[in-house]
């Protein structure tokens, strides 16, 4: 379990990005944290892996605290950044150098992921284009076996295949110990991968639920004319009609929209926390 | 698989598993893909094919069986057809009957077109039925 304990955070003391946060994320669970472009969403996840530290407030992962940066919790982590680095070795030495630090390392299941996601095993690592690089670190991020997975915008630099099957290993590698937690606004490539919803727009969390509670307190559908005597979080005008999003009063089972849905609570936010109080 | 608007991703995931049990893909009492091969197969959140399984397995469309892993039922051909009738009736009829309202066709009509649509595409299955 990761828990936030009033965390405040700000690149200066004057002008704070997040105050007095407090939310806890559980295991078991595909998290996508959804926020517009400098909404906080790097700041965040750099504060969980220990690379950014809390002005305030303490984070605990699995009751370590990521600051105090000890091996003992730096190998149950693992980060993908948004644009990777990677040094000039082959696979093979970055393998030899890298993997004795995660303990759970699967060598076995390395290889497969890389061949799975189509990267050549060959060469030197900083001579691969960025995707094939980005392939790279999933990989080896995944057959680290950490407990947690945090990837800021994994499918950034990927071809539509590589999206398909970087689906596919999520959904091989996910167990209910391990939580996998990742940024996006490519909303679309990771739509039914995840399962809890965090919403995060200038440093405020404007939603944090399951895909569940979501589709039971509101309903997506197009209609012709918006509804009258109901919470409408959203509407977009479409070719058939109208898209909205509408609270659910029919207990209807519809398929989430997360463009829709991130649209109306970043427009609405006062709506979404009345609908989906926080803590 | 493209998934439809509308209807949850996991009732469309349960409709998957409902189909190849009509097919006679997957056969009455033969164990099924695990919750991770269909996660892994539709790219979906293996919590999304739980949530499908422990629907069906209320309907007692598919069975657990501890430790093997999940099972169409021995009668989950005939459980199947009786939930999309319910659903057909709840939610397909009633659109049709408005219709047929709102056009004025008359019910003796439908029944003969009814009946001859049989006799046009389902002939060989006459004697069955």
């Amino acid at each position: 379990m990761i828990q936030f304990n009033n965390l405040s955070f700000g690149y200066s003391r004057k002008r704070l990005l997040y105050k007095n946060l407090t939310l806890s994320i559980e295991n078991g669970s595909i998290y996508g944290l959804l926020g517009k472009n400098g909404a906080g969403k790097s700041t965040l996840l750099k504060n969980m892996v220990g690379t950014l530290f809390p002005l305030e407030g303490t984070i605990s992962i699995n009751g370590k605290e990521p600051k105090s940066r000890k091996p003992s919790f730096l190998q149950t982590i693992y980060y993908i950044a948004e644009d990777v680095f990677v040094p000039p070795v082959t696979i093979k030495q970055y393998e030899r150098l890298f993997a004795p630090f995660y303990p759970l390392f699967n060598k076995e299941s390395f290889y497969k992921y890389l061949l799975e996601l189509e990267v050549s095993i060959d060469g030197k690592l900083n001579k691969l284009s960025f995707g094939q690089q980005k392939k790279f670190v999933i990989a080896f991020a995944l057959a680290c076996n950490t407990e947690v997975l945090l990837m800021d915008e994994p499918t950034n630099g990927l071809d539509i295949p590589s999206k398909a099957q970087f689906r596919k290993l999520i959904a091989s590698v996910m167990n209910e110990d391990r939580i996998i937690f990742m940024s996006t606004h490519q909303i679309r490539d990771l739509e039914n991968m995840i399962d809890k919803v965090m919403i995060v727009d200038d440093g405020n969390l404007l939603l944090h639920s399951s895909i569940t509670t979501i589709a039971e307190k509101l309903c997506f559908k197009t209609v012709t004319s918006p509804p009258i005597g109901v919470k409408v979080l959203y509407t977009e005008k479409m070719l058939r009609g109208t898209s909205v999003v509408i609270e659910n009063i029919n207990g209807e089972d519809s398929a989430l929209n997360l463009e829709h849905l991130f649209n109306g609570v970043t427009e609405n936010p006062a709506m979404a926390k009345q609908l989906f109080p926080l803590n | 698989m493209d998934f439809r608007e509308k209807q949850a991703i996991y009732l469309q995931i349960a409709e998957y598993v409902c189909d190849q049990i009509l097919l006679k893909h997957w056969q009455c009492g033969n164990k099924i893909l695990s919750i991770r091969d269909l996660a892994v197969m539709m790219e979906v959140n293996p919590n999304t094919v739980q949530r499908a399984y422990d629907f069906l397995q209320q309907r007692e469309i598919i069975t657990n069986k501890r430790g093997i892993g999940y099972f169409a039922d021995d009668d989950a051909v005939n459980r199947v057809v009786s939930f999309r009738k319910e659903q057909f009736i709840e939610n397909e009829l009633p659109l049709f009957f408005r219709n047929i309202y709102l056009l004025n066709v008359p019910i003796e009509d439908i029944s003969v077109r009814y009946k001859s649509f049989i006799n046009q595409n389902f002939k060989d299955n006459k004697d069955e039925k």
